[in-house]
């Protein structure tokens, strides 16, 4: 209580210290939104069992249920192969490790080359242009494969067989082609009056591009990109197509000489443990970026 | 009398088969202001990019400082760190604080050291009563406050050249004032503007000379007295009776 007393206020001709009362009606208001409230939530929680209980007590229940558990929720097994899915994982991570830095690189340079106006670029502007058709429209499975399969077929001398590099070619060239648009698409949603602003404050094309365009075109394609980073660690299993050991292969591999499914669970199991919070980091990114962009109000 | 900063002659630029300006020509002598007026679509912002280099002229040459920057072989970079211009929409970097904003150009196209640049921007900013936002972003102040920034941003690299493109067009009545009084400073400092407004009474203020633009053609000029008063053409008479009866006088 920091108030001054009513003796000690002495001649105040105003007391602004007075403490806000709700009124009856707000009162009113307020009881009806917690009744409101703590309806909606019995509701919520009541429906959620009922329909998911329902839907466990179906599939527990029917009699397909002990064949499906046993050969896909074998808990012991799992466990044991886990080791080796994990290290298999391992690769998986290195790859997208390897593969994210790469493409973000080759992405930026693309995104920059179809931007640019220079005459001195025209030819890598019609290249860039094929390449981003052309590797955007293929399926990745056929790529990894041409790759994996095709370039050690050319027998050159000096160019690896070594399967995981070739995967990873495979999958950067791919998403170098998706993460050049992401990017590109940032760059062009930059109103030109930015542009304008910088080149008459006297900077030059480059470096308007790179204080004023690129900080903010990677400020609203930051969510898409997270999203594609979520993609590219799921995708990084196609290269076990080749016979690169990692998660897929790994659980392939305990799979089949066991004829139990369980091994796939697990590995699919490691992937949400990396992907989901991920997703959720992206979405928090996302909302952020709409809020700040709200806030901003700039076109 | 020394040679003029700014002398435009017979500039015409077109949009496709649109003329916007025709036989464009005046000159700005340094220390003073010129005031173009005229109508929305008159061709006063267009004048203004033209003379920035933003964008090309069709026909005649702007010479700054006597030499020819619409010349074949003229540096467009180097032109553009002689001319500030100052838009309507002001164009801050909203990803950048408010010094920064400032410090950009000077550190980026002079090459002055950081602490230099910013010791600059915060001597401008003192003057101008901004003091207390170099370290917010351009989000966070008004939009008069904004206007000021982008003035003190382009002032920041020294121009011989000011170009102020309707710079309160964009603003409620209440905070067109303090910007347009940081322009009334700047001057009674000395520095050579070129401006684009509708604002009669702020032109009168300023105004070395008023040049009415009506269908991208100079229909008249003069003391702000003599055009703002007493105009001689038609045109002008009826704009001012427009303007006047808007309440904008």
């Amino acid at each position: 209580m920091g108030r001054p007393s009513e003796s000690d206020s002495g001649a105040a001709p105003y007391d602004f210290g007075g403490e806000w009362v709700p009124s009856q009606l707000e009162i009113a208001r307020r009881a009806a939104r917690k009744s409101r409230n703590i309806r909606n939530s019995i509701i919520a929680v009541v429906s959620s069992i009922v329909v998911i209980g329902g839907l466990a007590l179906i599939a527990v229940t029917s009699p397909g249920w002990k064949s499906l558990s046993d050969t896909f929720f074998a808990w012991a097994y799992g466990v044991e192969v886990l080791p080796k899915i994990i290290l298999g994982f391992g690769t998986n991570v290195t790859l997208t490790l390897i593969a994210s830095t790469c493409v973000a690189i080759l992405g930026l340079s693309i995104a920059l080359v179809r931007t640019s106006r220079s005459p001195a670029l025209a030819p890598f502007r019609i290249l860039a242009t094929l390449y981003v058709d052309i590797f955007r429209g293929i399926p990745m499975l056929l790529v990894i494969l041409l790759v994996g399969f095709g370039i050690p077929a050319l027998r050159i001398q000096g160019l690896t067989n070594n399967v995981l590099i070739l995967g990873t070619i495979a999958v950067i060239i791919t998403y170098t082609a998706y993460v050049a648009e992401v990017i590109r698409s940032g760059i062009l949603t930059i109103h030109p009056s930015q542009r304008a602003a910088a080149r008459s404050l006297g900077l030059s094309h480059f470096q308007s591009l790179r204080y004023v365009v690129l900080p903010q075109a990677f400020r609203r394609v930051t969510p898409p990109l997270l999203n594609d980073l979520v993609a590219l660690i799921k995708d990084t299993g196609l290269v076990s197509i080749l016979g690169v050991t990692d998660a897929v292969r790994a659980a392939q591999i305990a799979s089949s000489r066991s004829f139990n499914y369980t091994p796939y669970v697990m590995a699919a199991i490691i992937f949400l443990l990396v992907t989901i919070p991920l997703t959720r980091f992206t979405d928090r990114t996302l909302r952020r970026s709409i809020e700040r962009q709200n806030a901003t109000g700039v076109a | 009398m020394s040679q003029p900063v700014l002398e435009v002659k017979q500039l015409r630029k077109s949009y496709g088969s649109e003329v916007v300006l025709e036989d464009i020509s005046f000159s700005v002598p340094v220390h003073t202001a010129t005031v173009f007026i005229g109508s929305s679509g008159s061709g006063k912002s267009t004048l203004l990019r033209c003379i920035n280099l933003l964008d090309q002229i069709d026909d005649g040459s702007i010479v700054l400082d006597g030499e020819d920057i619409t010349a074949v072989d003229a540096d467009v970079d180097k032109v553009r760190r002689k001319l500030g211009i100052v838009f309507q929409s002001f164009n801050l970097f909203p990803h950048m604080k408010v010094i920064d904003n400032i410090t950009l150009a000077p550190m980026k196209v002079q090459g002055i050291s950081k602490e230099a640049a910013r010791e600059n921007a915060y001597k401008l900013l003192d003057r101008f009563g901004l003091h207390d936002k170099a370290e917010n972003y351009p989000d966070r102040l008004s939009g008069g406050q904004q206007q000021r920034v982008a003035i003190i941003r382009s002032i920041a690299v020294a121009p011989r050249l000011l170009l102020l493109d309707e710079i309160t067009s964009a603003l409620d009545p209440v905070l067109v004032n303090e910007v347009l009084s940081t322009v009334r400073d700047l001057k009674i400092e000395g520095m050579t503007m070129v401006l684009a407004t509708h604002e009669m009474g702020f032109a009168k203020q300023v105004a070395d000379e008023v040049c009415f633009l009506h269908h991208g053609k100079i229909l008249e000029w003069g003391s702000p007295a003599q055009i703002l008063e007493a105009p001689a053409q038609a045109e002008t008479k009826e704009f001012l009776k427009r303007v006047h009866e808007a309440g904008r006088l």
